[in-house]
């Protein structure tokens, strides 16, 4: 689609959508009432700055179905996320919202060369993660003969691999090479598999990483990205340039932002990538914040889709951290000591790292009622904080208590995350 | 006869035991005896102080983390194996002392020993019925 044609068909759906949800969802009459915009004030997809912006937020507020734009009886699915900070996020899908998943995820592995003919492993969690049922979906909707392994039991899956001779996979990055170690650790060589091509995502990775999967593999590594409260997965994917993630733009507008100025930034700039559903009938939203750090590539892309490329996201705008490959949300250390005697609900995370492993420290508050003069009780008061940590992020830190009032607050809040590794920061 | 305590939570830092000490000098406390107990990590700072809730008052006042604990000031010779006889009685009661600090008193010859048992109680009857002398919050206070 020329790209005329394109920014046409977006003021066109735009217009619509807003027209449509501020009729239907109180959350966003408010916006616009206190904004004082009137649907009618945006004409075309370049009036967009004039939206409101949603957050995360939001849609915790508004548990779990507060900013549906349809009535209950016409969702027919419903997915949460992973919920590891706080409440779950709740997204729902009409049928035609079904369709249009199936579409763009179609377009995803289609990009990769996936056809009809193709038998397609999925390897996503299935469930209220939308990770597994979309690329099931995306499968079905190619016409490829679906298998939907979820995750977990790796010797099973190979067994998949081997026997049900799939094509293409779809599973997490770090899954892969769990696969290709089992692969080479039992003497199957990867070419005795017929597989062609992989899609991966859910978690960021890495240009190397992308290397180490299709040479291990003997297959072609696709990015693929997306997050449940946009649609899911499907939101961009790579072509066979391997060169950007194009965006299912006629859908999902995208906008890269100063997460700080909230502007637009200029094409080829870093920024927070913000998504606006165009075409969504459940659970359209205005400029979600994703707190993806990513960049709108410049120029078009060698395969001639006109779809904007996306550069693979390179970090976080907010305080998720990832920690020896594990998604970590500050809010999941402080739910565990919340939930613990004898400590405040102040703490400070120090990531550091030595050699090649993260280091993660936890500075931990301890309570004037917790303290005693008993060195033994709080030396276990440690190692159950250790110990709790442990349990719910899956990964070890070291916990050390320090005095009350002494993690430096911010804003009345504590700064809880210092990050000493090299990455990208606003 | 059960003396009170200041236990103070203190971090491994530079200065931290300045700190508590500044904190009681400006309140004008006297500390009576001190002992700092150390981990990797942190310490607690150990106190018998000569105006008591002043000087909970102020270390609270500045954002310290303070606790009152229970301990047993006792009196003892200062001389070779007086604190030999005291400790055997506790051994033989099955009391267990699980920290202890002493320093000399300045009132004549005595040395005083600070001792934490885990049953106070029965250490302090003990000690009492066999005929130790044991400090009160008065007797600090000088």
């Amino acid at each position: 689609m020329p790209r005329e044609e394109l920014i046409k068909l977006q003021s066109e759906r735009l217009c619509a959508m807003v027209k449509r949800i501020y009729e239907k969802v109180p959350f966003y009459k408010e916006k616009f009432d206190e904004l004082g915009l009137k649907p009618e004030d945006i004409r075309s997809i370049d009036d967009i700055a004039k939206l409101p912006f949603t957050n995360k937020q939001d849609l915790r507020d508004n548990y779990p179905f507060g900013l549906f734009a349809v009535p209950m009886d016409e969702v027919v699915r419903i997915h949460a996320s992973s919920g590891t900070t706080g409440k779950q996020t709740v997204v729902g899908y009409t049928r035609n919202d079904l369709a249009l998943w199936g579409e763009v995820m179609a377009r995803t592995l289609g990009a990769g060369g996936v056809t009809s003919s193709d038998i397609g492993h999925i390897s996503y969690g299935y469930g209220l993660f939308t990770g597994g049922m979309g690329g099931n979906l995306g499968s079905e909707t190619v016409g490829c003969a679906t298998i939907p392994a979820s995750t977990g039991n790796t010797r099973r899956q190979v067994t998949i691999l081997q026997d049900f001779k799939p094509t293409f996979i779809l599973m997490t990055p770090s899954y892969a090479l769990t696969i290709a170690e089992y692969l080479e650790q039992n003497g199957i060589p990867a070419e005795t598999l017929s597989l062609k091509c992989g899609f991966f995502g859910a978690e960021p990775w890495t240009e190397e990483m992308r290397g180490e999967i299709q040479q291990r593999l003997g297959i072609k590594a696709y990015d693929i990205y997306g997050l449940s409260e946009v649609i899911g997965p499907g939101v961009a994917y790579e072509c066979e340039c391997q060169n950007g993630l194009h965006v299912n733009e006629d859908h999902f507008y995208i906008e890269i932002i100063d997460p700080e100025t909230l502007q637009p930034v200029p094409d080829g700039t870093e920024g927070e990538i913000v998504f606006t559903c165009m075409t969504k009938e459940a659970l359209p939203l205005l400029r979600y914040r994703t707190h993806d750090i990513g960049m709108r590539m410049q120029g078009a892309c060698s395969c001639g889709r006109t779809f904007v490329r996306l550069a693979k996201p390179s970090g976080r705008t907010d305080d998720m951290l990832i920690i020896r490959g594990v998604n970590v949300f500050p809010s999941q250390i402080e739910s565990v000591l919340m939930n613990m005697e004898g400590i405040a609900p102040f703490f400070q995370m120090i990531v550091e790292r030595e050699g090649n492993l993260d280091k993660l420290t936890v500075l931990v508050e301890l309570t004037e009622e917790a303290f005693t003069d008993e060195v033994r009780k709080l030396e276990s008061i440690t190692k159950c904080v250790t110990e709790n940590i442990h349990s719910v992020l899956g990964i070890s830190a070291k916990v050390k208590l320090v005095e009350p009032r002494s993690i430096e607050r911010f804003e009345g809040k504590a700064k809880r995350v210092i990050d000493k590794r090299k990455q990208i920061s606003f | 006869m059960i003396l009170k305590q200041i236990s103070v939570f203190v971090e491994n830092r530079y200065g931290a035991i300045r700190d508590i000490t500044k904190i009681l000098a400006d309140a004008g406390i006297n500390i009576r005896a001190l002992s700092v107990a150390d981990t990797t990590d942190f310490g607690v700072v150990r106190m018998i102080v000569d105006k008591r809730k002043p000087a909970l008052k102020a270390l609270r006042e500045n954002g310290m983390t303070v606790k009152e604990t229970d301990v047993i000031a006792l009196v003892s010779d200062d001389r070779p194996g007086s604190l030999y006889k005291a400790l055997c009685l506790l051994a033989e009661n099955e009391i267990l002392v699980e920290y202890s600090y002493g320093f000399v008193s300045p009132m004549g010859d005595d040395a005083i020993i600070i001792l934490k048992c885990d049953d106070m109680q029965k250490a302090l009857s003990c000690l009492t019925e066999s005929g130790f002398k044991l400090l009160t919050a008065e007797d600090v206070k000088f």
